[in-house]
């Protein structure tokens, strides 16, 4: 029995709960000019966001198509937001202080979000094509004027063609 | 992922520690709070499923809602347009209640409970200002009626779960002008009085239909078609359920700050509940995160 692991012995455990083994000490400047960044950090990226938002609410007023610009700004959101998340889990919930075991198991669950979104996003819009495919009373009532116009517009000739 | 280790030292030393030789926590965390991460995990896939099924009913649809037309009131700014400038507030309010959050749990691994106390405050404030400003969110996009054509005639609707005012632009002025015609009495009062404040509800009621339709500014209404009846089913349904979270999360808050006031955490030598209530409030800060990002800015 002398080989027996006995953990008080290489660690030190708190009386409160033997189970854990050591505890995080960050003294307390380091503790302050953690949580002062990080606040100035998301505060700074929001504002960034705000203006985003803002820039694409701007490209949509345009009449000039600029759908691949704003699907753009939209992707560069996501990935501030993502950020912005890192940050919340890793410093104010203290995730990234934990030892690698807990971290994994709740980051290698949620991994399944990546197969989800894609998933269930690319169904949605299969779903939209087929309708548009074949159901024309909903491409015709829910398609938006601008290009309705752009449809008009290919048409017009056709039909001056045809008086011609 | 990449992953800060503070206290590398420790760590080092701890990857020696043979974790699963039993008598000790292989996560280095005591059960509450473990089990208080696994239920936060839980809970991000049940938000995680309602945004998704959100994404995939949106780009099943053609139109979607501009987010900056259909948020952009400020209490007290009447008609302004002022596109995400209140839902910043919120933001910003949940951000800040967060970090006191943050002070709490650091006052109460320091035993410091006026620290705790003062902090936990705070929080509790941020989160009850934070649920004001839902409510008059919520109230604004109920109550609040817009023009739009719908079946030849137009009608004044208001954001709910079977109506959406927030449509394509109705371009088509003779449309307009014809649907006016099949418009009820008490529409064209709304009509009118959503534009013209010179006359009271009494006075332009006891018009008659002529005399109101010749006082519509059809160009000043930005009249809509209505919009997916989707969108407003998501809404209240994904921002009710954060917001049952920020309420039970003020609830948590306030009984935390009792226990603490009472000595409870004090005479047990550690704050750790204060530590696992953080973890929920911090979490629905997460969440609204996620939700600013899927209803307000995309």
């Amino acid at each position: 029995m002398s080989n027996h692991y006995d953990p008080t012995k290489d660690i030190s455990p708190s009386a409160a709960y033997p189970e854990v083994s050591f505890h995080h000490h960050t003294d307390d400047a380091e503790f302050k000019r953690r949580v002062k960044k990080t606040t100035i950090l998301l505060s700074v990226v929001t504002i960034v966001e705000l203006a985003i938002g803002l820039l694409i609410y701007n490209l949509h007023k345009g009449e000039v198509n600029r759908d691949f610009l704003i699907l753009l700004f939209k992707g560069v959101v996501c990935i501030l937001t993502l950020l912005k998340a890192y940050w919340i889990v890793s410093i104010f919930m203290h995730l990234g202080d934990e030892i690698k075991n807990m971290i994994m198991t709740i980051i290698v669950p949620l991994l399944l979000f990546v197969w989800f979104i894609f998933a269930f996003i690319y169904e949605g819009n299969s779903y939209k094509n087929l309708r548009n495919t074949y159901d024309l009373h909903f491409k015709e009532t829910t398609t938006p004027v601008k290009y309705h116009k752009a449809d008009k517009a290919e048409e017009k000739p056709a039909e001056k063609s045809g008086k011609e | 992922m990449g992953v800060n280790f503070i206290n590398m030292a420790t760590t080092g030393t701890v990857h020696q520690t043979k974790w699963w030789s039993g008598g000790k926590s292989p996560f280095n965390m005591e059960y509450g709070k473990l089990m208080m991460w696994y239920f936060l995990m839980s809970d991000a896939f049940t938000f995680g499923a309602f945004l998704i099924s959100y994404g995939s009913i949106r780009f099943s649809q053609n139109f979607w809602p501009d987010p900056n037309v259909v948020f952009n009131a400020f209490p007290g700014a009447g008609h302004a347009n002022l596109p995400l400038a209140f839902v910043s507030v919120m933001t910003f309010i949940l951000i800040i209640s967060s970090v006191t959050m943050v002070l709490a749990v650091h006052a109460g691994h320091k035993g410091d409970k006026q620290g705790v106390i003062k902090w936990m405050l705070w929080t509790i404030v941020g989160g009850l200002a934070f649920l004001g400003c839902q409510a008059w969110e919520w109230h604004h996009l109920i109550t609040g009626e817009h023009a739009v054509l719908a079946d030849g005639k137009l009608e004044m609707i208001g954001q709910t779960m079977t109506g959406n005012p927030w449509g394509n632009l109705v371009e088509d002025n003779a449309a307009l002008t014809a649907a006016l015609s099949n418009t009820s009495h008490e529409t064209l009062v709304s009509l009118v009085q959503s534009h013209d404040h010179t006359h009271s509800a009494k006075e332009l009621a006891a018009m008659s239909d002529a005399q109101l339709k010749g006082m519509v500014n059809l160009a000043e209404m930005h009249v809509r078609e209505k919009g997916p009846v989707a969108f407003g089913g998501y809404f209240y349904g994904i921002t009710g359920f954060h917001g049952f979270h920020v309420f039970s999360g003020v609830i948590i808050n306030i009984i935390m700050l009792m226990m603490a006031q009472k000595d409870v955490f004090a005479k047990r030598g550690h704050y750790l509940m204060i530590e696992k209530a953080g973890l929920y409030w911090h979490f629905v800060d997460l969440v609204w995160v996620f939700v600013f990002l899927c209803f307000y800015l995309i």
